[in-house]
Parts: C-alpha cells; sequence; structure tokens
C-alpha cells in the first residue's frame, strides 16, 4: 500500500448546510466536494489553478478548489453551484438565481463545463457590485477560461442579469433586431396541461 | 427512404415558422446551470476502480522490455496492462490503423501509452504506475518534417509503403501554366502555420462497466460514439451489439475527442478483467500530449490574378507535420487542397500536399480541420495580390466570388451560397469604407473570406446505410421523444431536433425529450465532425417527423370522417380547416392516433446525394451544402512591445437559415475567438527532446474574458435548398478567415506582412525593425 495521508476530521459549512467530513489530509477542497460529497457540479478542468472551473465561493469570495486543501476549509461557509437555487429560493426568490436563468437565455451556456466557476464569479462580482460596467465584468471572470463562447455571451448575461434588476434595456446583440432573451420556452402559450 | 428526399425550406404547416428562427433555451441548458448535468467524471459506481497510464518518456524507442510484477504486487492494485493485452492495431479512417491501445514493441512520442493500472484510487494506481519497469532503446526521433520527407530510416511505421510520408495527395485542375503566364500579377510566397491545440475545459474521461453477461457499457466523453463503438468492440473481440457506448454531457471537444483514444480500450478491457466498473481520466497534461490539435503546415502558395481583379490561377505545395500517427490524416492532406476552391472562382488550380510522420503528439482535426492553414496562407496572398493592383481588398473578394449554383473547379458543387452578402455586413458594420486606410498609425483593419463544409459526402468507412437515424417514439401522455445517434457536444444538436420537432408537430418545447448519442438505444448517427450534425440529422428529423404526422392526422381525418387534407397540425391543436369549431388538442390526436394505429412511432434518416468530383479523392471535400463567412479584424499595434491588442471581430456568416440564432451566433462568436486566439497566444509545440513546451493552461496559454476582443456576430441565410429549413453549418465555417484578417489588419496597422503564426511580439518586432531598415535603404535610394 503506498504511503497515504492519515484521514482528517473537518466540519465546514456547504450551501448553508453544516458538515462533517473526514478526507486525507492531502486532499483539496475540489476532491471533497466532487469525490466525498458527491458535489460534481463543481469541475475540475486543470487541477493546478489555470483553468477557474472549479471556483466556488469561500466565505463569499470566488476561489480555486483545487488549491485550497480541504483541511484549510475548515470552519469556512462554501457554495457552490448546487447552492445557488436553494439560496435564491431561501431568500424569497422565484425560480433559479437570476445569474444562472441569464445564463441560459444567453445561450452562455454551451458545453458548460466551465460554467459552474464562471457563474460563482459573476454571482460574487454581482454581490460586491451591483452594476459593474463591461470592463469590470470582463475583469472579474478574467480567471475563469471558457473555450466554447468566446466570452461574448457569458457577458451578455451578466449584463442582461444586471438590466433585469434595474429595469434597465438592454442593447439587443448584433445578430438580432429586437431582445432576443425570452425568459420562457413555451411556443403555444399554454402549460401543457389539458385545459 | 426519405434519405435524399427534399423537405422543402419553407414554413411546413403555416404561413409562419413557429419554432424555427426562435432563440429558444438550450435543451439541457437548466441542467448546466445549475450543476446538475452529468459529466463523465461525475459517474461514480459502487466499487469502481481507479486508472492511470504509464507513458513514454522518450519521443522514439524500442521496448526491450516491460517487467509489471512489482505493480501487480502493490496492494490495492488489481489489473496491469501492457501492449501484449490489447494488439489489435485501431485508426479512426479504416485505412489508415496504426495505433495501439498501448504500445506494442515501441514508442513514437513522448506521452505515447506504455501501459495501465487499475486499482482502487488514484494514489495507489500512481504509486503502481512508477513501479513498471520498461527498458528502451532509444531511437532516432524526427522532430522536423523535413528530415521526415528525406529520411525514411529509421522508419517511425515499420512497413509503411512511403517510409516517414503518411500521405501524399496531388491533384491539378485546369492549364496552370496558361493561367500564371497570363496574368498582369503572379505572387509567389511562404507561410507557416503553427500547431495548436484545441483545450477544451474538460479533461477525457472514460468509465466502464461489464456485466456478468459479458455486456460491456463505456461511458466516454467522445464526440463519435458510433466510431468508438466500431473500434473499441474490434479491438476487444465482442461483437458490437455486445458493447454500448454512451457519451454523456460532454465539457467541449473541438475536433480533440473525434478519434477513439486508448483510455477507452482500456478501461473496457480491465472491466472484462477485474469485473469491477474502471474510470480512467486524463490529467491536463495527458491531454495536451493526446492532442490531436491542428496540423502545423509549411505552405507555398503562387497565384496569379489580372489588373481587373480576377484570379487566373493557384498553385500549393504544403509539407504536413502529422505528429505520430495517422489519426484522420488521409483526410487532412486532401482538405489541405480540396477545400480553397470556394468561395472564389479560379480557373486552373494545382496542390501537392505530403504529410509525414514525426515524434510527437499526433495532429488530428481541428475546429475547420485541414483548411485553416491554407485558408491562411492563401487570403493574405489575396490581399497582397489586392494592393498590387490597386483594388480594394473586398472588391477582389467580390470580383471573384464563385455565387449560386456554381461547379468549384475541382469539381464540387456549391448550391445556396451568401458570401457576397457576408462580404456587405462586415463592410457596413466595420465601417470599411471610411475607416480602412484611414486609422492612425498602429490601427487597422484587416478582410478574409472563406467556404466550409456542411458534412461530408465521404462516411469514414464505405457503406450504403443512412449517415444519419433518428427514431421518434410518441404517447397518449402528448410527449415526444426522440432517439439520436447525434453527438451533442455543446453545440447545441439535441436542441436543434427539438426545434424541429416543435416545428413540424406543433409541440411545447417542454413536450419533446432527446435521448442522445447511447448506441444501445439510438439509432445510428456518425457523430460530431465536419460540421454535418444540424444538416445530416436535421433532416432525418424532418423526415422522421412527417412520417409520425401523417399516421396522426390519418387517424384524426378516420375519426372526423373528413379527408386527411382537412386535418391541420402544427400550431398545438389540431383542427378541421373547413370547420376550426372541431378542435382538439394534439395531446388528445395522439390518443386517437394511437387507438387507431396502436403503438406510435417512427423513423427517419439522411444520406447525402452523390456529390464530388469524378477522380481519385474527388468525394473528399464533397458536402451536400457550403457555408461562407466573412470577418473583418480590427486591432491596435504597439511598435515598441509588439504587443497586439485585439479590438474587433466582425463576423458575418452564411448559415442557410438560422434555426436557433442565439444558438448560431454562440457558434460564429465561439469560433471567431477560437481563430484569433490562436493566431496571437498560443503554439502547440516541443522542445529537441520532443518533451511538449507547456503542457497546461498557463504555460499554454489562452485568452482569457480580457484579452478576447469584441465579437459581432452577423447571421447571413442564404436558404438552402436541401437543409433542413435551408440551414446549413454554423459550427467551424466562421472561424477561418479570422487569422488571415488579423494578418491583414497589421498590415493595415503597421505596414508589415505577417506570413507566419503564431504572432508573437518578438516576430512583430522582428517584422517592425526589418520595414525599417527597407525604408531607410528605400529612402537612401530615393535621395
Amino acid at each position: 500500500m503506498p504511503a497515504m495521508s492519515t484521514p482528517i476530521p473537518l466540519e465546514l459549512s456547504i450551501n448553508g448546510d453544516r458538515v462533517r467530513a473526514s478526507v486525507p489530509a492531502h486532499w483539496t477542497l475540489l476532491e471533497l466536494l466532487r469525490y466525498e460529497l458527491g458535489l460534481t457540479g463543481t469541475k475540475q478542468g486543470c487541477d493546478k489553478g489555470d483553468c477557474g472551473a472549479c471556483t466556488v465561493l469561500v466565505d463569499g469570495k470566488p476561489q480555486l478548489s483545487c488549491l485550497v486543501l480541504a483541511g484549510n476549509a475548515e470552519g469556512k461557509k462554501i457554495q457552490t453551484i448546487e447552492g445557488l437555487q436553494p439560496a435564491h429560493r431561501k431568500s424569497g426568490g422565484a425560480g433559479i438565481d437570476p445569474v444562472q436563468d441569464a445564463f441560459d437565455r444567453c445561450g452562455a451556456l454551451q458545453c458548460g463545463f466551465c460554467q459552474s466557476g464562471m457563474m460563482l464569479s459573476a454571482r460574487a462580482l454581482l454581490n460586491e457590485n451591483p452594476e459593474p460596467d463591461r470592463t469590470e465584468i470582463r475583469q472579474a471572470l478574467s480567471g475563469n477560461l471558457c473555450r466554447c463562447t468566446g466570452y461574448t455571451q457569458i457577458v451578455q448575461a451578466v449584463e442582461l442579469a444586471i438590466a433585469e434588476s434595474t429595469g434597465a434595456e438592454l442593447t439587443p446583440p448584433s445578430w438580432a433586431k429586437n431582445s432576443p432573451w425570452k425568459s420562457t420556452t413555451s411556443l403555444t402559450g399554454k402549460s401543457g396541461a389539458d385545459e | 427512404m426519405g434519405a435524399r428526399d427534399q423537405h422543402g425550406s419553407g414554413a411546413p404547416w403555416g404561413e409562419e415558422f413557429r419554432a424555427v428562427g426562435k432563440s429558444l433555451r438550450k435543451i439541457e441548458g437548466l441542467s448546466k446551470a445549475t450543476g446538475e448535468a452529468v459529466y463523465t467524471d461525475d459517474i461514480i459506481l459502487p466499487g469502481m476502480l481507479h486508472a492511470k497510464m504509464l507513458r513514454s518518456p522518450h519521443a522514439h524507442a524500442r521496448i526491450v522490455s516491460i517487467d509489471t510484477s512489482k505493480a501487480l504486487a502493490l496492494e490495492g492494485v488489481h489489473a496491469v496492462l501492457t501492449g501484449a493485452d490489447l494488439p489489435t492495431r485501431y485508426g479512426v479512417i479504416p485505412w489508415t490503423k496504426d495505433e495501439t491501445a498501448l504500445a506494442v514493441d515501441k514508442v513514437r512520442f513522448i506521452g505515447d501509452e506504455v501501459a495501465a493500472v487499475a486499482a482502487i484510487d488514484e494514489d495507489t494506481a500512481n504509486a503502481a504506475v512508477r513501479l513498471i519497469e520498461v527498458e528502451y532503446e532509444e531511437l532516432h526521433a524526427y522532430l522536423d518534417p523535413n528530415e521526415s520527407l528525406e529520411r525514411h530510416e529509421p522508419t517511425i511505421h515499420e512497413g509503411n509503403k512511403h517510409g516517414n510520408i503518411s500521405k501524399r495527395v496531388e491533384l491539378e485542375f485546369g492549364d496552370l501554366d496558361a493561367a500564371f503566364a497570363q496574368a498582369d500579377v503572379v505572387m509567389e510566397e511562404d507561410f507557416v502555420f503553427h500547431g495548436s491545440t484545441h483545450a477544451a475545459i474538460e479533461p477525457h474521461c472514460a468509465v466502464a462497466r461489464a456485466t456478468a453477461d459479458g455486456l460491456v457499457t463505456l461511458w466516454s466523453s467522445t464526440q463519435i460514439t458510433h466510431y468508438v463503438q466500431r473500434e473499441v468492440s474490434r479491438v476487444l473481440g465482442i461483437p458490437q451489439s455486445r458493447l454500448r457506448v454512451i457519451q454523456p454531457t460532454l465539457g467541449g471537444a473541438f475536433g480533440g475527442k473525434s478519434d477513439p483514444f486508448s483510455l477507452e480500450f482500456v478501461v473496457s478491457k480491465m472491466a472484462l478483467v477485474t469485473g469491477r466498473p474502471v474510470k480512467m481520466l486524463w490529467t491536463r497534461e495527458e491531454v495536451f500530449y493526446a492532442h490531436r490539435g491542428r496540423h502545423p503546415m509549411q505552405l507555398r502558395y503562387k497565384t496569379g490574378i489580372n489588373n481587373d481583379g480576377k484570379l487566373t490561377g493557384v498553385d500549393a505545395k504544403i509539407t504536413i507535420d502529422g505528429g505520430s500517427y495517422s489519426s484522420f490524416g488521409l483526410v487532412t492532406t486532401y482538405y489541405s487542397g480540396q477545400l480553397l476552391t470556394g468561395p472564389y472562382d479560379f480557373p486552373s488550380y494545382h496542390f501537392d500536399s505530403t504529410r509525414v510522420f514525426t515524434n510527437k503528439p499526433p495532429c488530428g482535426p481541428k475546429r475547420g480541420h485541414g483548411s485553416v492553414q491554407p485558408r491562411f496562407a492563401f487570403e493574405i496572398q489575396l490581399d497582397e495580390l489586392s494592393e498590387a493592383i490597386g483594388m480594394d481588398p473586398i472588391e477582389v473578394r467580390r470580383k471573384n466570388d464563385i455565387g449560386e449554383n456554381a461547379t468549384t473547379v475541382n469539381g464540387q458543387r456549391v448550391t445556396s451560397n451568401g458570401f457576397g452578402r457576408c462580404l456587405d455586413e462586415v463592410e457596413r458594420a466595420s465601417e470599411w469604407k471610411t475607416r480602412r486606410g484611414k486609422l492612425p498609425t498602429g490601427s487597422g483593419l484587416g478582410v478574409a473570406g472563406s467556404m466550409y463544409i456542411s458534412g461530408t459526402n465521404y462516411p469514414i468507412y464505405p457503406n450504403d446505410m443512412p449517415q444519419a437515424g433518428i427514431q421518434l417514439k410518441v404517447d397518449r401522455s402528448g410527449l415526444v421523444t426522440a432517439f439520436t445517434g447525434g453527438n451533442d457536444i455543446g453545440q447545441g444538436s439535441s436542441s436543434v431536433v427539438r426545434t424541429i420537432l416543435c416545428e413540424e408537430l406543433g409541440l411545447d418545447p417542454l413536450d419533446v425529450r432527446v435521448v442522445a448519442a447511447d448506441t444501445d438505444l439510438c439509432p445510428v448517427d456518425l457523430g460530431a465532425y465536419s460540421s454535418r450534425v444540424t444538416f445530416m440529422v436535421g433532416n432525418a428529423t424532418i423526415d422522421a417527423c412527417r412520417k409520425l404526422r401523417k399516421q396522426i392526422v390519418s387517424a384524426v381525418a378516420a375519426k372526423w370522417e373528413v379527408d386527411a387534407k382537412r386535418v391541420y397540425l402544427g400550431t398545438g391543436e389540431v383542427f378541421d380547416t373547413d370547420n376550426r369549431e372541431t378542435n382538439i388538442t394534439t395531446r388528445a390526436a395522439f390518443e386517437i392516433a394511437e387507438a387507431y394505429h396502436d403503438t406510435l412511432g417512427s423513423t427517419g434518416a439522411y444520406n447525402t446525394p452523390t456529390l464530388g468530383g469524378d477522380y481519385r479523392g474527388g468525394s473528399i471535400g464533397a458536402s451536400p451544402a457550403y457555408s461562407f463567412t466573412a470577418h473583418v479584424v480590427e486591432v491596435d499595434v504597439d511598435t515598441e512591445t509588439g504587443m497586439i491588442d485585439l479590438k474587433h471581430v466582425w463576423v458575418a456568416h452564411d448559415c442557410g437559415r438560422a434555426l436557433n440564432p442565439m444558438l448560431v451566433a454562440g457558434q460564429m462568436e465561439g469560433s471567431a475567438y477560437m481563430g484569433i486566439v490562436e493566431a496571437v497566444f498560443e503554439d502547440h509545440k516541443v522542445n529537441r527532446f520532443g518533451l511538449h513546451s507547456g503542457p497546461s493552461l498557463l504555460d499554454y496559454p489562452l485568452a482569457t474574458s480580457v484579452d478576447t476582443p469584441e465579437l459581432h456576430a452577423l447571421i447571413v441565410e442564404s436558404i438552402d435548398p436541401e437543409g433542413p429549413y435551408g440551414a446549413k453549418e454554423a459550427g467551424e465555417g466562421p472561424l477561418h478567415p479570422a487569422l488571415p484578417a488579423l494578418s491583414n489588419a497589421i498590415y493595415d496597422a503597421v505596414g508589415i506582412r505577417l506570413r507566419e503564426l503564431p504572432f508573437t511580439p518578438g516576430r512583430v518586432l522582428a517584422a517592425l525593425r526589418a520595414k525599417a531598415a527597407q525604408d531607410q535603404d528605400a529612402g537612401g535610394a530615393s535621395c
């Protein structure tokens, strides 16, 4: 048997729940989340702090969970992508977090692999600064690599979330005459249930 | 049967489209937004083992011996495999099967897989890998493609008829000598395209499980489920019917997951050997070595033009660095010549392309397979020719536009063509006429154009079966489920299927499910490559919908005792067109049909018409439709530091018809981004030992949200006669012009022609210094 580090006991808050776990001392927070707690919404793209896919919020700040030893998360408040919708509901909202909804409506979720981290970076930005400009948005997301979108629909999504929170009108994108961002998917105007 | 039917390009059941053309959310979007979507590495099975590879530390070496006894003896190790356990050769192209899952007798690049271990966890597997003892006898390593052209001993692939040459294609059309003799201006120049890799953020991962009855299930991050099923079953020696391949949610591909990869064979074999589920997840470093990225090419182009702007002929000689294995290389070699013959009409053409083996990570298809490199060279040369004859480069491109319903010089059939409108759009949006050549020194605009395939006539392995198949299940609940082999790799192919079902059957999106890329459940589709899915799966879906609709309408007509022509289905309700009072829901119509016909369902298929030039290789590059693109790039060049600041890309793309404009725009923006940043940031290269120069997402720099320019997608719809509702591809074509348009913009900004990629600050500064010296000489001479 190779030299395995001794498991260490941990207690921390994950998505509002108090969690007790025991993981090898060399495990990262990412490994704890994915492979011990089954919170696989947090993704591993490089495991060395380069891509940002594993971003979670630690005490409200975006951090790379692959660079945080699980032991160092002791006592911290962790928010993962799985926690966004429940937190939104708990605070009286309906549906999902406006950031998640805007990402979906803007087409920002192509392969989706980087987007858990991206949406958490966006959420942290809007918590700090509810009306950032485009430069501030781009800067806040610059630690999260995306290979699908060219970042355009991601930035649009954050701008849409902001516009809808302030009641402002967002300029349509270059490829549409009117705002293309539908909040519903219905084509018939019916719920689908038999009337 | 529906294979070659034309479905028409208009709204099927009324004046206007209901679902087509709407920017609906993606079918799986919310599952990705909430983190629920299951990617391959998210699969965790009870008792699952973890596997790791031992990789070659040498670029080229013979394996003298392998001793796995110490690894096998380690507690927690359940299996160790070497090449002897999986000796059957495979490869995505049936004529060039030159890979084995684990090295047999020799290794061909640093990173080549030598052995694999399955253990109770990754730490134990890694420890066991280090205990495997391999003795190598090093061989001469080929790292320069020019050496591989000349030197054939030692041969990288023993038994290869042409030494270290992987493939050579030479084709000639028209009278090139006459073309150059009559041209007013002829230019001949060299260009260098570096290599680049896909760097999808999800690393490759595969999980396999074998049940006691001998059935194997393989979950893999692949974009070609069907070919994986064929090759893995063959190598394992089990019937295809006993291997189920499933593509879970896929975290990006771009061509980098379109070969069968060693980990798929290894975990399947290990599951059979151990009786336990086995997972292998590659590290980011391993993904860089697995590669299959864009081929480096050395290109020489000679092109003639007349003073009226008409091209007379093009001659190309290309050396392609293939890396260590064939992969798609046979096709790459053809594509490097065959796909240049539009959007411009030129009466004569010759190309001579040679792909060689080197001891580097194997190259393959990356977004815009085989045609991004020639396009880079040709569009820069076209800019130079425009300047030489004193004509605006957009105008020159217009003059040579091959137009609609044309035949290219190499015999390819072009039907719809919106290239002229693409040029109009980028010219308008970039304010080209008032800004190009008039911006302050350091700022510039450049243009380029391109053409790409919407699927290929050539189905990889010759057969007469459909290239795309789909199956629909419908029942009294009102739900319609589509089963498609089409791989949704994030580009939205399952969303396209849903849009078509909504359009054809009058459904709401939430009443449609799409089950995709599971070989046990879905009819065969060849996979997500060559930009074929929207065109082919889309047509198959329409075919299946129309058959199903016929069943439903006939049942309702019988029930109402009216002619079937009077039954309208298509807006969410079903009514008698002569008596709108007779009106039921779609769900009620399904119920009537299920009672009348028994259990409902239908299948649909698509196959390409016979296409291509009448010569050997004439079907490679033949496509049922071609997409067209034009870019204008705006750039700032810092003449002191050589840094390039990417400001804007206007990308106009003729996608036929935008079935979902938001998804089309996403593909255009993603393509433009991927192309322009590979010109400035990326360089997939190895050092003098064959070691990758930086196999991480930091050392291989990718553009962040701060580095990426503003991307302006401009959709052009030419309405293709054979595409689903007129649609063509949008996923790869819009990448091509980015790189040459950038080079042309840099010329407009600071007067230097960059013909060698990547455009590093050092290269920019060197060109600026050379230009200053030249200007001084010219100035001195004129004094």
